[in-house]
């Protein structure tokens, strides 16, 4: 297994380096190129993960390692789906680097200690309750960086300096409503996973909502992200002021994911170590 | 031999009005084609003239007298006394002629590097020649490898990439704020040549409705007739904010006509849509605090000018590349020039002759192995004789008087008929 992550690793960085030569040199070739490794990296990690699964059983969800590669599949394959929805290209150049860097924190950081294999990771529904949550945190990630995006092209454009970004970067309109994309379908992605976490807590510990750290926090994004959605459809909430609060949001979150582990305590701690 | 000689004077060389004295119109260039195209001296002929420079492109056996002739032309053509226009003509042969022709055509002679329209203007010089029956082997060669090379340099340089005006430079922008200008509504307010361009190129991306404010109600009435947009009053611009997406202001108004406040309450209604200024006039109708709005992007006269000389000094080093592509045609078409001399001609006919027969030769001695090499020898001396009877009639023909006056065509005949150029 571990080989199998190492070339995931591979194909995840040499996705990035494509990349970085699309942004640098803007030629369509280096783009599909990157866009087929970082394609043919998801769908090995995917299996990868699949494959694990069926042998034990068990969804190898139970660490920090595990936790992170799965954070690290979920951004390639949002980042895949958007491409294939909004064709913002230049995107890749911060998703394929985020995943490759992600798995491999996952890969070298040495394994905490792997609690005993919970059979509570045996349940259909705990498993959803992960997955669903870390597609959307996925999600979350790409709107942060699509918000960066944002707010460098913004930039080129209000101060009339239209250099490196301005030429690469696509227009406004496309950042932002791919941004607003990234949003919805992380809350609505957060807010399936964490009603399905408090059934899931009333089976398992006998009530809803424990004021777990972990849960605290959860709620805290979730309300941003809830007032950012709000406000834009009330208010036109939309451009550089929805950028910087995705930016502020995920902040948040990477709070949730990771502040909490090593700061906090709580019953979701013992997953995360 | 015909030799390409180039007369011409342009937009570096002459001032404009010179260049609208000397300008040909389609029906002069008729005339001029027709007249000058009788002079003896004179072989092949195309005339080509735009408000930026004037052409007359010859093959003549007489170069001198070629060039005499059309300097008269001109003269007596245009009533001018060659005086007052030498100085401002070059001319230029052979090599440097075809280099020049293939420079002009790709637009890195233009005043404005690679502005579209000038690869147009010749092909339409070259048809009005061609229908004139002016041109020969020559310059048709000359011509189509013209086309190819501009071509070329189009879609392999960025040279005609960035905008390069005020007009193409606001839709650029506007592109890049709102994807595409499709279904966005647009205010003018004011007149002016460049305003009105710029919504001419709005319109052209598929905008949707105009407006169209002015001072004097009529006028503007009158423009948005032409643009099939609506009037509105100067007191209704503040309710039209509300709508809008793009708004061009060219006005000579000594003060700001939309303020800091006007855009700032209209935000609010427009749910924070994206609003474009494009402020045309000086001294300017949009305040720039504007700009600091979120959402609402303004850019003034000087702004667009910047992104322009931005953007031509890019064109510049584009052309570097197109300079080079230039070099490499210019050599290839002098190599099938040069060759379309009599000599080299007939060299290449007989070698191609050559070779064919002792290929055959071999072949056929291969299953010949009973023949002594005295009687092979004899065949060999047979086959050359072949070649020498062979080749003398084209040989006499070529270099004697055979095909005088029309070299050139007998020439390029006799090479495609061998297919001696690949």
């Amino acid at each position: 297994m571990e080989s199998v992550i190492l070339i995931v690793i591979l194909f995840y960085a040499a996705g990035t380096a494509f990349y970085t030569a699309y942004f640098a040199k803007q030629k369509e070739i280096w783009h599909q190129t990157g866009y087929y490794l970082l394609l043919a990296g998801f769908l090995i990690h995917f299996l990868n993960i699949g494959i694990q699964h069926m042998q034990t059983g068990i969804f190898p969800a139970g660490n920090l390692n595990e936790n992170l590669s799965i954070a690290s599949g979920a951004v390639a394959g949002v980042y895949l789906l958007l491409r294939y929805k909004f064709n913002i290209k230049i995107l890749g150049f911060f998703a394929a680097p985020l995943s490759a860097i992600v798995l491999m924190i996952s890969f070298f950081l040495p394994s905490g200690p792997s609690p005993e294999p919970s059979p509570v990771f045996k349940n259909i529904w705990l498993i959803i309750h992960v997955i669903v949550i870390f597609i959307g945190e996925a999600s979350f990630a790409l709107a942060c960086g699509v918000g960066i995006l944002y707010l460098a092209q913004e930039h080129a454009i209000k101060t009339k300096n239209h250099g490196f970004f301005y030429k690469r970067l696509p227009s406004l309109e496309l950042i932002d409503s791919t941004g607003y994309a990234c949003i919805v379908v992380g809350f609505t992605l957060l807010t399936i996973g964490l009603i399905i976490g408090s059934v899931y807590a009333k089976f398992v510990w006998g009530r809803f909502w424990s004021w777990d750290p972990k849960e605290v926090w959860s709620l805290i994004s979730w309300l941003l992200y809830a007032a950012l959605l709000h406000q834009r459809l009330t208010m036109g909430w939309r451009g550089r002021k929805a950028a910087i609060m995705s930016i502020v949001g995920f902040a948040a979150l990477m709070f949730t994911f990771f502040g909490v582990n090593f700061f906090l305590t709580g019953h979701h701690g013992e997953f995360t170590k | 031999m015909n030799e390409i000689v180039l007369l011409g004077l342009n937009h570096t060389t002459a001032p404009v009005a010179l260049r609208e004295c000397l300008a040909f119109s389609n029906q002069e260039a008729v005339e001029s084609l027709a007249q000058l195209g009788k002079d003896p001296a004179v072989d092949e002929l195309l005339i080509f003239s735009t408000c930026n420079r004037v052409e007359i492109l010859m093959t003549s056996n007489n170069i001198s007298a070629a060039v005499d002739a059309a300097k008269k032309h001109i003269s007596t053509f245009k009533r001018i006394h060659p005086e007052e226009y030498e100085k401002a003509l070059y001319t230029l042969q052979g090599e440097d002629a075809v280099k020049h022709v293939f420079r002009v055509a790709s637009s890195l002679d233009s005043m404005i590097i690679g502005e579209p329209q000038i690869l147009g203007q010749i092909k339409e010089a070259y048809r009005v020649a061609t229908e004139n029956k002016t041109s020969g082997v020559i310059l048709n060669r000359l011509l189509h490898r013209t086309f190819f090379v501009a071509k070329k340099v189009r879609t392999e340089t960025g040279i005609g990439g960035s905008a390069v005006s005020i007009s193409y430079a606001a839709v650029e922008l506007g592109k890049k704020i709102f994807g595409s200008l499709e279904e966005k509504k647009v205010l003018l307010i004011g007149a002016g040549e460049m305003a009105e361009l710029a919504v001419e190129h709005i319109i052209q991306n598929r905008a949707s409705d105009i407006y169209v404010a002015n001072r004097t109600f009529r006028r503007a009435v009158a423009l948005a007739d032409r643009f099939q947009g609506k009037a509105v009053h100067f007191e209704e611009i503040q309710d039209v904010l509300k709508s809008v997406d793009i708004i061009i202001s060219s006005t000579g108004s000594p003060s700001f006509i939309i303020s800091h406040e006007m855009v700032k309450s209209c935000m609010k209604m427009r749910k924070n849509r994206p609003i474009f200024f494009i402020d045309i006039a000086v001294p300017r109708d949009i305040d720039p605090a504007v700009n600091r709005i979120s959402n609402s992007y303004v850019y003034d006269i000087d702004d667009l000018k910047s992104v322009i000389d931005e953007n031509i000094e890019e064109r510049k080093k584009e052309a570097i590349k197109g300079e080079r592509i230039v070099d490499e045609a210019v050599i290839k078409f002098m190599e099938w020039y040069q060759n379309l001399e009599v000599i080299p001609t007939i060299v290449s006919i007989k070698n191609k002759l050559d070779t064919i027969v002792k290929s055959e030769l071999e072949k056929t001695r291969s299953s010949l192995k009973h023949l002594p090499e005295p009687d092979l020898k004899t065949v060999t001396r047979m086959t050359d004789s072949i070649i020498k009877k062979f080749m003398h009639d084209p040989t006499l023909f070529l270099k004697g008087n055979g095909c005088h006056g029309d070299k050139a065509f007998y020439l390029d005949a006799a090479r495609k008929l061998f297919k001696l150029d690949d």
